[in-house]
């Protein structure tokens, strides 16, 4: 049904006569209901177009950055040294809660071709953000503006598999998925991904609502890599996650809210991501962290630059400042997660202070050659697969 | 005579809203529940109905819970909120709008942190249920949250007011000379209460469970922050199938076949209460 043709005659028939025959819709009613959602699939720009797109642009002063709640520490110093350093005034907003939702928020604005009023947004390399890419929502960055993230990323955080030769974004923090335990009631050191199916736990245990977090684990527990898996391998996956849920292992399928359940109490373990339960320990919480055995996910959140932004070169500058590598430490000190700034680990080595020194000796910040060998990213989707997938594995999490 | 204009003019604003923020996303959602495809190569339209029939198949089991759990606390706000309600209005005194303002109060806060604050309170180690447990009065494993009785629970209390608000209304109504009336005619109390304040007070009762049964069936809120395994709601598949898998003819389907089976629920309710005009009583 993708002839053009046969859809315009189709639809324009469809809309007036069946939009007659319901009666009293507005003339602007009726031009809606004429038209499906067009698609926007975009092709990679040309380097040219990209040369010349920002050939045109300026410096404007000011730079507006849309971020996720506590990535950033409370008193913004990354983003004041910036300000200082290059006289560009800063807005930041904490306004990102999920991927899902901001992708699904944003989609028919950028549709529509307006602007999000952000210069720079964060986004984790999943179905939301390869989404983002393909419908060519975000603006091809200009890497002769980029010397420090050249000079600084780490080789792992360079040319991903989501996004090759970092065309449209680069890494902000990265994080790992593993499992968290409440150790006022886990008495035993976790090691494994099997504490999560453990009748054991009956009812104490979390798993995540997200499909993709959810079929990463259930994939390690079956011994399959992610990475290769075969639509028979996640129905295979999902029939172990199944049997979790029917013999009431699992208390309930979590967002972001797991951390306070596992810190209150009301589930004894859970999967969970590294951040958040090292803050939790930080206020001292009885909290633990681990990469199983079998293998745990990482992942990477993103910065990009939406289509439509004003102030692209902004932009662009404030994302290298922040790979400057003293920057990025003064972000890990506080966030706590992965950063895509090798050289951050000498840095807080050489500070001195307790503090700092632990955190550069914390594998979960600094992971080592053999800890980046068991983990494996969220599996790349086409839209076909990624419906399959998505039917397989929320039929667990919302049956 | 010449009759004015002027009225249909004060209308036109509240015609245009109406169009513009009803009729128009209505027929835009009834057009793209119709179509087919992905968010990258775009969703045409080819009138295919079986979104619909699909949807259904594929999420009756949410559909129906929502319904039975709507239903169920619609039932207990009814008999919760209806004594509430005479006993303000009629005992009340001078104090009726004190006790309408405590109602309310708690309401002054946001819906989804009203919610949450519930899972505080239910924690299982929590203030009330920790205390418990330490006491020996509950089993170590005894749990709310997570659970069909949380979810039940949770929109009782979000929607209560909803319920009390329009029965005070139509007691408040009611003429006490016709209670006397129905004294003098050697009515028990019960009998008064039968016979006559009840049939005045049912405009309220309808209008009552109309403003809870259809929110509360539709909610995803408490579901997501008081549920378990096995507690989605269809407004929880509704959210996961437009921002999650940007499914939008299905979320559209669901969106509709929600939007029917609620009226078509509150038809068949209006006339088993013998009203003969739906709106007009509930808008009495």
């Amino acid at each position: 049904m993708n002839n053009p043709l046969l859809r315009g005659l189709t639809q324009s028939r469809y809309s007036r006569r069946d939009a007659l025959r319901v009666a009293g819709f507005s003339a602007a009613g009726l031009a809606l209901a004429a038209c499906g959602v067009q698609g926007q699939k975009a092709e990679a720009p040309k380097a040219s177009e990209v040369a010349d797109f920002w050939s045109t642009q300026q410096k404007h002063g000011k730079v507006v950055f849309a971020n996720w709640p506590e990535y950033m520490p409370p008193e913004q110093g990354p983003l004041k040294q910036f300000q200082q350093a290059t006289g560009i005034s800063y807005e930041y907003k904490e306004v990102i809660q999920e991927n899902a939702d901001f992708f699904g928020k944003s989609e028919p604005q950028l549709r529509a071709g307006q602007p999000l009023g952000y210069d720079i947004i964060v986004m984790t390399n999943g179905l939301q953000l390869a989404k983002m890419i393909q419908l060519g929502y975000l603006v091809a960055l200009d890497h002769k503006q980029l010397p420090n993230f050249a000079a600084n990323a780490g080789a792992k955080y360079k040319n991903p598999s989501y996004d090759p030769n970092n065309q449209f974004t680069i890494p902000y923090q990265a994080g790992v998925t593993g499992i968290a335990y409440n150790t006022k009631y886990v008495d035993e050191k976790i090691t494994s991904i099997q504490s999560l199916f453990d009748k054991k736990y009956e009812g104490k245990v979390g798993m995540m609502a997200d499909a993709q977090e959810i079929a990463n684990f259930a994939m390690f527990a079956v011994g399959v890599d992610p990475d290769t898996s075969t639509q028979a391998e996640w129905e295979k996956a999902a029939a172990k996650l199944k049997e979790q849920r029917e013999s009431g292992v699992v208390r309930k399928y979590y967002d972001q809210s797991y951390i306070d359940a596992v810190a209150k109490g009301d589930i004894w373990l859970s999967q969970a991501w590294s951040g958040d339960v090292f803050q939790r320990q930080l206020a001292g919480e009885p909290v633990d962290f681990v990469v199983p055995a079998e293998g745990g996910t990482i992942w990477i959140d993103n910065m990009a630059i939406p289509k439509g932004a004003a102030n692209p070169v902004d932009a662009l500058m404030l994302m290298d400042f922040l790979y400057k590598p003293e920057v990025a430490a003064e972000l890990t000190e506080y966030v706590q997660f992965v950063t895509p700034v090798p050289a951050v680990q000498q840095i807080l080595a050489a500070k001195g202070d307790k503090d700092s020194k632990a955190l550069a000796e914390s594998p979960l910040i600094f992971p080592s050659a053999e800890d980046y060998a068991k983990l494996r990213s969220y599996k790349t989707l086409t839209a076909a697969e990624e419906t399959v997938f998505n039917g397989i594995f929320q039929s667990i999490t919302q049956g | 005579m010449k009759r004015s204009r002027a009225p249909y003019w004060l209308a036109l604003p509240g015609w245009l809203w109406l169009a513009i923020f009803l009729v128009v996303p209505i027929a835009a959602m009834a057009s793209v529940s119709l179509t087919t495809g992905n968010l990258i190569d775009g969703f045409a339209q080819t009138l295919s109905v079986s979104n619909y029939s699909d949807a259904i198949a594929k999420y009756s089991t949410q559909l129906v819970r929502s319904l039975v759990y709507g239903g169920v606390a619609t039932l207990l706000m009814l008999i919760l909120g209806y004594p509430v309600a005479y006993w303000i209005a009629f005992k009340g005194g001078h104090r009726k709008s004190m006790f309408l303002f405590l109602l309310l109060l708690p309401f002054f806060v946001s819906f989804v942190l009203r919610t949450i604050s519930w899972g505080f309170l239910l924690a299982d180690d929590g203030i009330l249920f920790g205390t418990l447990k330490g006491w020996g009065l509950l089993p170590e494993d005894f749990h709310v949250l997570a659970t069909t009785v949380a979810v039940i629970g949770g929109l009782v209390y979000n929607f209560l007011p909803f319920m009390i608000l329009p029965i005070y209304v139509a007691l408040e109504r009611v003429d006490p000379r016709v209670i006397e009336a129905a004294y003098d005619l050697y009515a028990s109390r019960f009998d008064a209460f039968r016979r006559v304040v009840l049939p005045l007070s049912l405009p309220g009762v309808f209008a009552g469970v109309l403003m809870t049964f259809v929110p509360a069936s539709a909610d995803p809120v408490n579901a997501a922050v008081l549920g378990g395994t096995g507690n989605t709601m269809i407004g929880n598949i509704i959210q996961t199938e437009y921002l999650v898998n940007s499914n939008y003819p299905t979320a559209s389907a669901l969106s509709f076949t929600l939007m029917a089976v609620l009226l078509v629920g509150i038809f068949i309710y209006a006339r088993a209460l013998g009203t003969e005009n739906v709106m007009e009583a509930a808008a009495r």
